[in-house]
């Protein structure tokens, strides 16, 4: 990054900061009072196409309909599982929204308490109740491997522009690696080079602000993963 | 007053070397503490504060879940050390009082109704006290909020101004405190100058008590300045590189 | 502490780990966290201490004051611990009076003091039957990642050691340092299958069987020992985490000098 200019800084707001007087349209993380536009996060302020947007910096995953997350189960009943998926509300699976027949009361036979999903969110109304599936392909109980988490804010760092950030984790560590929309990522791999691939993921958590992100997590990957093609 | 103790001295000076209407020095610091969704530690003279927030999350009791918005449950605490004579452990009346006069104030630029029957949980440890406490207290709080991603439609600066010796003074410090003939803890909506907490105790005439608004509103502004800054020093964005969004 | 639920994933992944000699935060097995001590950080206490392993924090703040002892111990002054496991320290942490985990912790820290005769009480009485410095230890758990035992009573520890007694406050002579005699350490080890660690991460705490508290003097000597958790250890075991005990807190006491 020697040519500085090329990438402007970008500007922190907190809430109650002006975003705009004038025409833009008010998008998420803002609000309007006396035909003014506010923030009402803590967060970057981003302008597209006529619309000013607050991408927070922190806060809790708020789930929206058909993103893909990693849950924990918390707790069972007869019909149906709570999964902790680091929202605000834990979300119900309901046993017709699992791949298997389940019968009533036989629920903790096919999911228990601690177990690992990769589910969709189903739907979100506008009273915040959610749901969840795992009625699609590639959903799934996650078994082995590791499961760190990241605060759902620096999700797309840890991804990437075009998924090179993780892209280049799982290259470089030989792992598989799944990152929830919700800040849950699933790891899997060799011991060592789990270490190595939640280490790098912990970096960009930890680092998200510096400069030099991607060439800092290489440098790490470099000295510590194993040697490529192994 | 027919005591001795003189509190502002012939050349308007106060017992710590300050004019009438300054602060005592101030020091923000967001995201202190691990575990909580955000956190802040604040210095304000010898008060040192402690906030930290939990939420949204699903509120207990449930008997409590408002079905059109979230809860700001609030509990403010005295650690037993903070105070020259130990104070006992555990909630007391007020502190239970305190507790729902911050609840209130910091719900009211919360954007509750985005999440309904979530609890939103504030926790103010007071570490070391020095009069002003509360309002040190709730300062704090609105950034441990505003670093815990709340949607808020603004801060809450919040500070005191008392009167001792016949005069108005911003922000007792205990020594004046002890002596003051009267206490208005304040806190406003910046944007708006909308006052979302008050209470006073003492004797104050009417001209004196719009003259303490006047100087308690001025003086949150420069506590709000101090806050943002304080966030904005938390995530200071170095040149960013492009994320997918 | 009941409500959080350690995934299967990472139940496994720890054991996994440990198998092999390595946990989750990169440590050995028998290596502590960084552990950081600020003492004085409370100008309304006699004594204080902020302390830190890794991230777990704990406050610890001596107050004193002057009270009619015991009739059992006319001539001793009067120590009393107290533990709050306040919900700013983790979401499983709730308001309310201290349960039992906050005072099997202020017992345990308690008892290392008084059993090591760290405070010399006898030094603490003012008028035999009638008047005795009370000294009130309270901790506040700030942020829970594990090891409060330790944490807590290494806060308590180097609160007391830096204390001041507030003597011309009563009108009792000049201010005097409070009368240490030694410097107890407390040091915990868990199990987790059959791999004893230290300094306990919350996640390893929830995957643990059995955990042992062992708290020594500089001698070397053990002064107050606890046991906790449902799974068990063998004799041989015990006594190899004595030995950890006093090999760690031979480190641990480097720290505070």
């Amino acid at each position: 990054m020697e040519n500085t200019n090329a990438k402007p800084k970008r500007e922190v707001v907190v809430p109650g900061d002006l975003l705009d007087d004038k025409e833009l349209r008010p998008g998420s993380g803002t609000y309007v009072q006396d035909g003014k536009l506010y923030s009402s996060l803590l967060g970057v302020k981003s302008i597209r196409s006529n619309y000013v947007n607050v991408i927070p910096l922190s806060g809790r995953y708020l789930p929206q309909t058909a993103d893909t997350v990693v849950g924990k189960i918390i707790d069972i009943g007869p019909s149906n599982w709570l999964v902790d998926i680091n929202a605000p509300y834990p979300a119900p699976l309901h046993v017709n929204e699992v791949p298997w027949r389940v019968e009533f009361g036989d629920t903790a036979r096919f999911l228990n308490v601690g177990d690992v999903i990769m589910a969709k969110i189903l739907m979100m109304d506008e009273t915040n109740k959610i749901q969840v599936t795992m009625n699609e392909s590639g959903m799934r109980k996650l078994q082995g491997g590791h499961v760190i988490q990241v605060s759902y804010s620096k999700v797309p760092r840890v991804i990437g522009k075009g998924g090179s950030m993780i892209q280049m984790i799982k290259n470089m560590t030989d792992c598989r690696v799944f990152v929830g929309q919700n800040g849950m990522i699933w790891i899997e791999g060799e011991l060592d080079n789990i270490l190595v691939a939640s280490k790098a993921i912990e970096m960009i958590d930890e680092e998200a602000q510096a400069s030099n992100l991607t060439d800092r997590v290489k440098e790490y990957l470099e000295r510590n993963a194993p040697a490529e093609g192994q | 007053m027919d005591s001795d103790i003189v509190m502002v001295d012939d050349k308007g000076k106060r017992v710590d070397g300050r004019e009438a209407n300054d602060l005592r020095p101030m020091k923000i610091e967001a995201g202190v503490l691990p575990n909580a969704d955000g956190s802040a530690y604040l210095e304000i003279g010898k008060n040192k504060v402690l906030a930290a927030v939990y939420g949204p999350r699903e509120c207990h009791p449930r008997h409590l879940q408002d079905p059109t918005k979230a809860i700001v449950q609030c509990k403010y605490n005295m650690q037993s050390y903070s105070v020259s004579d130990r104070k006992r452990p555990g909630p007391d009346r007020r502190s239970a009082e305190i507790s729902k006069i911050i609840s209130e104030a910091l719900e009211s630029v919360i954007l509750t109704e985005l999440f309904p029957r979530a609890s939103i949980d504030v926790y103010i440890e007071i570490m070391q006290a020095n009069a002003g406490t509360r309002c040190a207290g709730l300062t704090a709080a609105s950034v441990a909020l505003a670093d815990a991603g709340m949607p808020m439609r603004d801060l809450v600066p919040s500070v005191a101004v008392g009167k001792a010796d016949g005069k108005l003074l911003l922000d007792l410090n205990k020594e004046e405190d002890n002596f003051g003939e009267a206490d208005l803890p304040l806190a406003i909506i910046p944007k708006t100058d909308e006052v979302v907490l008050l209470q006073m105790d003492g004797h104050m005439t009417k001209e004196e008590f719009d003259s303490a608004m006047k100087t308690g509103v001025a003086a949150c502004h420069e506590i709000y300045e101090m806050q943002k800054d304080a966030l904005r020093r938390r995530y200071s964005v170095g040149e960013e590189e492009e994320v997918e969004e | 502490m009941s409500r959080s639920v350690v995934s299967e994933i990472r139940r496994n992944h720890i054991n996994e780990l440990l198998r092999k000699g390595a946990r989750m935060d990169g440590r050995g097995p028998l290596e502590l966290r960084d552990i950081s001590v600020e003492t004085g950080v409370i100008d309304t206490a006699e004594g204080s201490a902020r302390v830190r392993y890794g991230d777990t924090e704990v406050m610890a703040g001596v107050k004193m004051a002057i009270g009619t002892p015991f009739p059992d111990t006319p001539d001793k002054g009067v120590l009393t611990t107290s533990m709050e496991l306040i919900p700013m320290a983790h979401p499983d942490f709730e308001s309310g009076p201290p349960g039992g985990d906050a005072i099997e912790l202020a017992r345990v820290v308690d008892r290392g003091i008084r059993e090591s005769g760290m405070v010399d009480v006898e030094k603490l009485c003012i008028s035999a039957g009638e008047e005795v410095w009370m000294c009130f230890l309270d901790i506040y758990a700030l942020n829970y990642d594990g090891n409060l035992f330790d944490a807590a009573a290494l806060a308590l520890v180097s609160a007391l050691k830096t204390a001041m007694a507030p003597a011309s406050n009563f009108d009792k002579g000049e201010d005097f340092p409070l009368p240490i005699s030694c410097l107890p350490v407390t040091v915990t080890v868990a199990k987790i299958e059959n791999t004893l660690i230290v300094d306990p991460t919350f996640d390893e705490d929830m995957v643990s069987s059995a955990r042992l508290t062992v708290t020594t003097d500089e001698n070397g000597d053990i002064r107050a020992m606890q046991k906790g958790k449902s799974g068990s250890f063998t004799v041989d075991e015990i006594s190899e985490i004595v030995d950890l005990a006093r090999e760690k807190g031979e480190e641990i006491r480097k720290i505070i000098g």
